[in-house]
This record gives structure tokens, sequence and C-alpha cells, in this order.
């Protein structure tokens, strides 16, 4: 696994990322700075991380989406390469076109820092690789916009298309309104794009993959990408 | 084209007065000058001698905190306190009040409070890993209350947030005595390497005076100054002297110093808090023995056509000053570019020893640059103590309701009901270290990759300082202590937030005095210095004092984190013990308030000898693996402590009939210092038996309470509480207060 961890001014999850990264596939990643206008050579994973780029003083994720390094991995993901988006990074996904929708202020207006619980919705793809099918994991979340819509045609495009990954669930993995924290549509916690390769999560996997600090939930995303692309290599 | 220089108002008595400087002390300065202040000048010593950045008030009764110990790296004095945590490594913390802005705009005001601390611990060369804060708001009934905990909560988690620091911890109270004086308290904590701290003394004549970070603007002009006066009805008119804070320019600001820092570029660096460039320009040549001149001329302006008065006095933030090392000037430039901040050199240091500020050319101030720190007023006020309030007898409080609906009220109360509400909105998980989150006795912070890490806590009881200012500051430390040992923490050191109201009132200054000699006494009996702190005083507003309220944040150190304690209770049938002396002491206790409606009595003493005792015997069973849940014991005593323990796990307890002659309510409610709750696992090494016999072989008193299992708290003689029914009464009152609906 030869990932690449972007970095914008304003990003703060990249140090979480990119130490989770290495201690899943031993491999430490490169950090990518946002005025940079090539990814390295041979990288086969691109992660934008969460935080606030350029301070979210636009909409979220709005700047970045325009920055230099994003050509470089628009083109990467149109040639079928495997790019991850957590929190900021799913929202600058969706600014820069290479997800549908768009992450809204959360429907209790406030910012949210909780465990959640995540049913997720298939395992046969690269993402997702490392769980069962209807396996409940949990997972933090930390954002004031984690609102997914989109119109009515793109939600029936990503049910009808199984694009959805990740759905906000209770403890036992039922859809109910009282555990989705922010008021996403269908509940919708992580989609991928039409190809399959783009995934995009509000949830933060790399912060619960370490026995110390009580969950390894997220480890599996990692781990399943890590498999994926050496089985790829 | 050279502009004119700014024509200056005259100097005359309602300037100076204007200027929060008193008669006496105009004084001081003209026979420290011997002449008429500019006006440039008038504005720098009322920045330099103002109660806020002078500590004219404190610093004689200061001088008495304990502040050495063997692990101490750097203690008050610098922007922040450094220990030395093993393993090459320091953790360096302070704890700063933003009171008076968080009241005019809570939004604002608290977000660059936090700003401002976080600031303090990376200017030492510390990456921040943790935040806490300790918010004290007025009566939940008061028209303001909720719009100031709205606005301040956003502001804290806003700036934290995007900062990117977990904020892990922290108080918050209601009282109405806080009503139009809300205090905020944040702590940073942040971890360097031991021998990597950096400093603010410049050393070195004609070395470049580096000005880094955002630009200067209007905003937070006579901020220090405004920190410094009582409050009126007018106050929400001071809006304008409230900065404006930018978590984005600050993260940017934290990793370009970080990244000079390690690059090797910088010889002395101070960031621009309270009174801006002038506090820390005069305070890195004072602390260096040499003079600094500055060209206004340079320094990056957010406005056009500012005034030197106004540089001077900008309290803008994240900006920050240095010195570097010249050869390394271009590398440390174009670090700065990369993070897209403001780099600009105005000015240099000096062999003579004068502050010198010119603006094209043109001397706008002269000073004596020692003097202006040094020669700062300092009083020595009166002050009355305390008088001492009779011990309350539960004998004099009216029998109590059944114990169930006691404690439903109690848990359900604003100051002991969870305040998920407010910690949800702070990011406390980034940083991938947060062993133990809000919601435990302190909260529990990796190191690095581990296995050590660090214990965390803010703590203080202001109803037992009010009632006895020696006594409740002795107890703010006490419990901070036992926070810190009830994880299983060797507590090391503290940051002191004294918060009063106006200290030219003799009873006022009791209260700080008392406290202080509280604090001073329980520091040096626990072996747990001072480190760093702030006083904020003139905490009235309509010449309404607060409550006395000196936060204490402590710090501790777990060798493995694997070892740490939490309060959830683990497995059914374990036994329960009681560690510490239970005498019932209900004076000034929650009971009394919530459910009796009355605040007196004397608050319950804290012996010392005893705390440090049940403390050093709860943390060895912790160490050597006997317990598995422990509890401090503190507001609303001990069925509180064993609710709480009993809603961390959804599990009950099955409680023996209350000990000795201690009448029921004064044994299940009182606030008795110096004990714990621990459980026994029923493979731990040592039986309940055999604990108990260690505790009176140690001289500490303990005893058997109970049993955990099922799922409802079983008192003897009342009906049982579900801790279903716990939770939710627990969990329901911020959330529905919050919403307008309690």
């Amino acid at each position: 696994m030869k990932s690449a961890v972007l970095v914008f001014p304003g990003i703060n999850r990249e140090r979480d990322m990119a130490r989770t990264l290495k201690l899943v596939s031993g491999v430490e990643p490169a950090m990518v700075w946002h005025a940079d206008t090539e990814l390295p050579k041979g990288t086969d994973l691109v992660v934008v991380p969460g935080g606030f780029s350029y301070g979210d003083y636009l909409r979220c994720g709005a700047i970045a989406a325009r920055a230099p390094i994003m050509d470089a991995v628009r083109s990467f993901a149109a040639k079928g390469g495997l790019v991850l988006g957590v929190c900021n990074g799913f929202q600058i996904l969706c600014e820069s076109g290479l997800l549908p929708g768009v992450l809204m202020r959360n429907s209790q207006l406030r910012f949210i820092c909780r465990d959640v619980y995540l049913r997720v919705e298939r395992s046969d793809t690269p993402f997702t690789r490392g769980y069962n099918a209807g396996q409940v994991i949990r997972v933090p979340v930390a954002h004031g916009e984690g609102n997914y819509i989109a119109d009515g045609e793109t939600i029936a495009r990503l049910e009808g298309e199984g694009r959805v990954m990740f759905r906000y669930a209770a403890p036992d993995g039922m859809i109910d309104p009282n555990w989705n924290h922010n008021g996403a549509m269908n509940a919708i916690a992580g989609i991928v794009n039409d190809a399959g390769n783009v995934l995009g999560m509000m949830p933060h996997p790399e912060n619960h993959v370490d026995p110390a600090i009580g969950c390894t939930d997220g480890r599996g995303l990692f781990a399943g990408l890590a498999e994926h692309l050496a089985k790829a290599a | 084209m050279r502009p004119m220089t700014p024509k200056e108002p005259q100097i005359n008595p309602a300037l100076v007065a204007e200027h929060g400087l008193k008669p006496d002390e105009y004084q001081r300065i003209l026979k420290l000058i011997g002449r008429e202040p500019t006006f440039t000048e008038l504005g720098i010593f009322s920045s330099m001698w103002n109660e806020h950045c002078s500590y004219k008030s404190s610093r004689f009764h200061l001088r008495g905190l304990p502040t050495q110990a063997p692990w101490v790296i750097q203690g008050p004095g610098e922007n922040a306190g450094v220990i030395d945590i093993g393993d090459g490594l320091a953790c360096v913390f302070k704890m700063e009040s933003h009171n008076h802005p968080s009241y005019i705009e809570p939004n604002q005001g608290a977000a660059t409070g936090v700003g401002g601390i976080l600031r303090d611990v990376f200017t030492m060369g510390a990456r921040p890993i943790a935040a806490l804060n300790a918010l004290s708001f007025g009566d939940p009934a008061h028209a303001k209350t909720r719009h100031l905990v709205s606005g301040v909560v956003a502001g804290v988690g806003g700036y934290g947030n995007s900062f990117g620091v977990p904020t892990v911890g922290g108080q918050v109270r209601f009282h109405t005595r806080y009503d139009g004086n809300n205090l905020v308290n944040a702590m940073a904590v942040g971890l360097a390497q031991a021998d990597k701290i950096f400093y603010a003394a410049a050393s070195g004549v004609g070395m470049p005076i580096v000005y880094l970070g955002s630009k200067t603007g209007r905003d937070g002009i006579h901020g220090a100054s405004m920190a410094s006066a009582e409050f009126d009805e007018d106050s929400e008119g001071k809006r304008p002297t409230v900065q404006v804070g930018d978590p984005f320019a600050e993260k940017l600001l934290l990793e370009a110093c970080l990244e000079i820092m390690e690059k090797g570029c910088v010889i002395a660096i101070q960031d621009m808090g309270a009174a801006g460039l002038t506090c820390s320009a005069v305070e890195m040549g004072a602390k260096g023995d040499l003079g600094v001149t500055l060209d206004l001329e340079k320094v990056p302006c957010r406005e056009a056509s500012m005034t030197p008065y106004e540089m001077m006095l900008s309290e803008s933030q994240e900006r920050m000053l240095m010195v570097l090392k010249p050869e390394k000037e271009a590398e440390a430039e174009a670090i700065f570019r990369k993070w897209g901040l403001d780099f600009a050199v105005v000015g240099h240091t000096t062999p003579d020893m004068r502050f010198i500020v010119r603006y094209h050319g043109t001397v706008m101030a002269d000073l004596p640059i020692k003097e202006l720190g040094d020669e700062a007023p300092l009083y020595e006020r009166p002050f009355v103590e305390t008088p001492k309030l009779s011990v309350l007898s539960p004998n004099d409080v009216k029998p109590p309701l059944p114990l169930d609906e006691v404690l439903l009220t109690l848990i359900g109360s604003p100051d002991l009901g969870s305040k998920r509400w407010v910690y949800e909105q702070y990011d406390h998980v980034i940083g991938g270290n947060t062993v133990q989150r809000p919601g435990g006795d302190a909260a529990v912070v990796r190191v690095q990759e581990g296995p050590k890490a660090l214990a965390l806590t803010v703590d203080v009881t202001p109803r037992y300082c009010e009632a006895d200012p020696f006594e409740g500051g002795k107890q703010a430390v006490a419990e901070a202590w036992r926070n810190l040992t009830a994880v299983g923490a060797r507590p090391l050191a503290i940051t002191d937030n004294l918060n009063f109201g106006n200290p030219e009132k003799p009873e006022i200054m009791g209260q700080l005095v008392g406290c202080i000699r509280g604090i001073a006494e329980a520091c040096k009996a626990l072996d747990f210095p001072v480190v760093s702190g702030n006083v904020s005083l003139y905490n009235e507003t309509n010449g309404r004092g607060i409550l006395p309220t000196p936060s204490i944040g402590g710090v501790g150190v777990i060798d493995d984190f694997k070892t740490s304690a939490t309060l959830a209770f683990k497995a059914e049938g374990e036994s329960i013990l009681l560690i510490g002396d239970t005498q019932g002491w209900i004076g000034q206790s929650l009971y009394l308030r919530e459910i009796c409606g009355r605040e007196e009595g004397a608050p319950p003493p804290v012996d010392l000898a005893v705390e440090k005792r049940n403390g050093d015997f709860v943390r060895s069973l912790i160490a050597s693996g006997a317990v598995s849940a422990v509890h401090d014991l503190s507001d609303g005593g001990l069925l509180i402590a064993l609710a709480e323990m009993a809603m961390a796990s959804s599990m009950g307890a099955a409680l023996d009939p209350e000990k000795g002659d201690v009448q029921r309510h004064a044994f299940w409610f009182g606030e008795d210092q110096a004990r714990y709750l621990v459980t026994v696992p029923a493979k731990s090494a040592s039986s309940p038996q055999q604990i108990l016999e260690a505790a009176t072989a140690a001289g500490v008193p303990a005893c058997r309470l109970g049993v955990t299992g099922g799922d409802v708290l079983m008192l003897p003689g009342e009906r049982p509480v579900s801790v279903a029914k716990l939770r939710e009464v627990f969990e329901g009152w911020l959330p529905a207060y919050m919403a307008g609906a309690a």
C-alpha cells in the first residue's frame, strides 16, 4: 500500500490518518501538500483527511476542492485509483465533484462528537471487504456539517446501485432516526462514486484502530484496503 | 510619500482615568520618566500596569505559593509551566481566564480564550495534546444564562475543534452569583522535548525582532484594561474591545512555529496575548536585559491608517513576536510564507535597556524597559479575613425525603446533571490518544505511543471557598489531587486560575488571600507545586462579586495507561468498599442547597495528612491491580458517587445499611473529604477482607458498603432506584434546559 495523505491548510486529522495507515499497513504514507500538482509516483491510495480546510470559512470543502493537487486527484480517480475521504475529506470530495450530494449542517445545528454505530451495507468493495455485510461497527463522529443531502434522483441512484456503504444505525443494526445524529437522508454515513473507487464518509474510522483507545472497529476498513492493494500489486 | 505623524491627544486627568490609571499611579509614571508621557506612552503604561498584566493586587500574596519540585522545569513567570514527565519529555500547561469578554460576546470571548491559552503552550515549543475548561454560569432562571451557555460552548468548541486539539475535560456550574459575570477558564496541555523548551528572553544586541502570524487590526484595544474593571449595565457597549478569533490562522501559526523551532531558527519567542505588541516586546527585552526598538510602519496591518497607539494596544489574535537567528531568517521566512502567514522584521534589540517605539522615524515612545514591568504598582491591599461559620449539625437539617427522591432530585440538578450536551460539542477524540473521555474523574491522554499517559482535571468548589476561603482553597487542590489519584495517576503539578471580585474591597481581598493560603498549604502537603497561573479580579457586576473561584488544573502521570482506573462497575458480585471516614458533613453540601434550599455552615474541612494517606493507599490498590473500579467522592456525597458508577456501567448495586451512628441523609449525602469508592473483582490478588486489613494497617478508614449487580440501586429500607431512571434524569436536565423546556 503506497498511500498519499493530502494536507490542506487547516486540515487537522492528517496525523491521526497517517498514524493509522502506518499502524495497519506498516508503511508510512506520503504527506502531499495542497499546492503540489502531482501525486508521488506509484500512489495506490489517496486519502483526504478530516479537519477544517481553509478554516471552512466558505462552504466546507469548497476551497480545498479547487486546490492545485485536486486536479491530480481527479485524474487519479478517473483512472480507477482508490480515494478515501473522511469528514472534511468527504465534504471536499463532494465539492470537487468526485462524489454526488452535499453535507449540510447537522439537523440539531450543533457540532457533535460521540461514538456512533454504523451498519456496513456491503462487504464486496475494496473499502469494506474487511467487514461483513450487515455488520455493525462503532466509530466516532466529530462534525458540525455531516447531514448528507442529495436530490431525489441521486438518492434513488445511490440506493439502486448499492452505493451506500455505511448507514447510521442503532447498536442492533436497525435504522432508527434516534440514532441518526445529524439527520442525514436515508441515514447515509458513507457513499462511493459510480465506479466504486471513491469513498466518502463522515465518521472517523482512523480514530478506532487501537485497543488502547478501547475500540478497534475502524481497523477493518484500512486492513481491507491494505489487503486489496496487496493482492492487486 | 511619508505620512504625517499622527497628532496625539493632550494628556489630561480624564484621559488618564479613561486608561484605568489611578491618580497616584499616574504620579508614579511622572516620577519614573521625569516628564509627561505621550499618548502612546500612556497607552503602553495602561497596558502594562493594569491588574490583568501586572498582578498588582495579587503579586504580593502569590509569592507564598510553592513552585518547586525536582520535576519542575519552569515555574510561573513564563508563557506556561513546564514539568518533566520522564523519557526526555516535558508537559507544558497553563490555565487562563477570559471572563469579561465571554460575557460581552460569549462566542468570540470564549473562542479567543481558548486560542490564547493554546498559543501560550505552543509558544514554548510544545504541541498541544489536550484542552480543558471550567465554566461558571449564572442562575439557569436568569434571562441571559441560556444565551451565554450556548455562545460560550460554541466558542470553546468552535476554536478547539478547528485548531485540532481534543477537549477532554472540565467543569460546568451554575449559581446566581455568576449572573452577569460568567467565568471561562481555559486550560491547555502540550508535549515537548524536555531539552527543547523555548523562552521569551531575547539575547544578543542588534538582533532582528520578527512579527509573525495574522495582521494587526483594531480589535481588542484596551481588552486587558477592560478585564481590570467592574461591570455595569453599559458593559455590553464594550463589545468592540473583544477580539475575534481565527482558529484557522492559529493552526497555521502552530505548524509554522513548530517547524521553525525544529529547524533551529528561534532564539526567543513570545506570543502576543493581553496587551499585544506592547507586552510581548517589553517582556522579550526585559527578560533578556536588552532594550527594544520597534518601527511600527513595518507592522502588518489589517486596516489602513492605524495609529501607533492602536498598533501598540491592539489585541488582534494569532500573532507572535520572535528573535530569530540572523543566519536562519530566510529559512524561517520561507516556512511562514508557505503557511500563508505574515512575516516582517519590525525592530531590533539594543544594548541600552530602553523601549523605543518609532513611526516613520518619529519617536512615539521612549521608556525604560525594565521598569515598565518591575516598577508596576504593587499593592498590599487591606483585607479582612472571612469570618468562620459555625458547623452545621445534621440535626439542624430537616428530616430527609425518601432517599430515592433525594437521589433523583440531586442527580438531575444543574450542577450534578450530565454535561454531555456541552462536551459533545467538543471534539474529544482527535489525536487518537484519548484513553478516558469526559465524564470520569480525570481525563487520561496517552503520551505519543504510550504506555505513559497524562491524567488531567480541573476542580474547585466555589461554595466552599465562599464559606471559608482557606478551607476552600485547600479543598480545590485536594480535589484535583484526588481526581488524578482516582484514575491511578501520580499527581505532579497544578496551574491555578484565580477568579475573584473587586480586590479594592477588603472582604474580597480577604477571600483572595485566604484561598491563596489554602492552595499553598495543600500544594505543600501534597507535593503538588503551582507551575503557572492567572488571576482574574474585578469579576463584579453592579457591585456584587462572584463566588470566589480559584480553578485548579491538575496534571498527573500514569506509567502505563492500561493500568488506569475508571469509575464504571466492571462485573456483578464485586464488593464495594468505601475508603475514608464518613462523619456526615452536611454544611455547604449540595443536599443542603438543592433539597433544603439553604447555603449555610462551614464547608467540610480538609485534613491534608489524611488526604495524602488515603489517596496513596488507593493509588497503590490501583497499581497492584487489586481494584476494578475507582471513583472519588465529591459534590453530592456517597450516594451520588455510587449512582455515577452505576450509570457508567448500566449496573446496579445492593447497599448495606449505613455505618455507625451517622444520620441517614448525612451518611449518604454528606460531603466529607478524602474519600473514594473502589470495587474488588473476584479474581483480585487481594480479597475485600485483605484490603480492609491493609487499610487498617495503613491507618486508612475503610468499610464494606455493598455489592455490585442487577439493574437497580438497592438501599436498605428504601424503594429501589433503577439505573435506567437515574440515567434518564441525569441526562435530562441540560438538553431540556437548552431547548427552552426546563
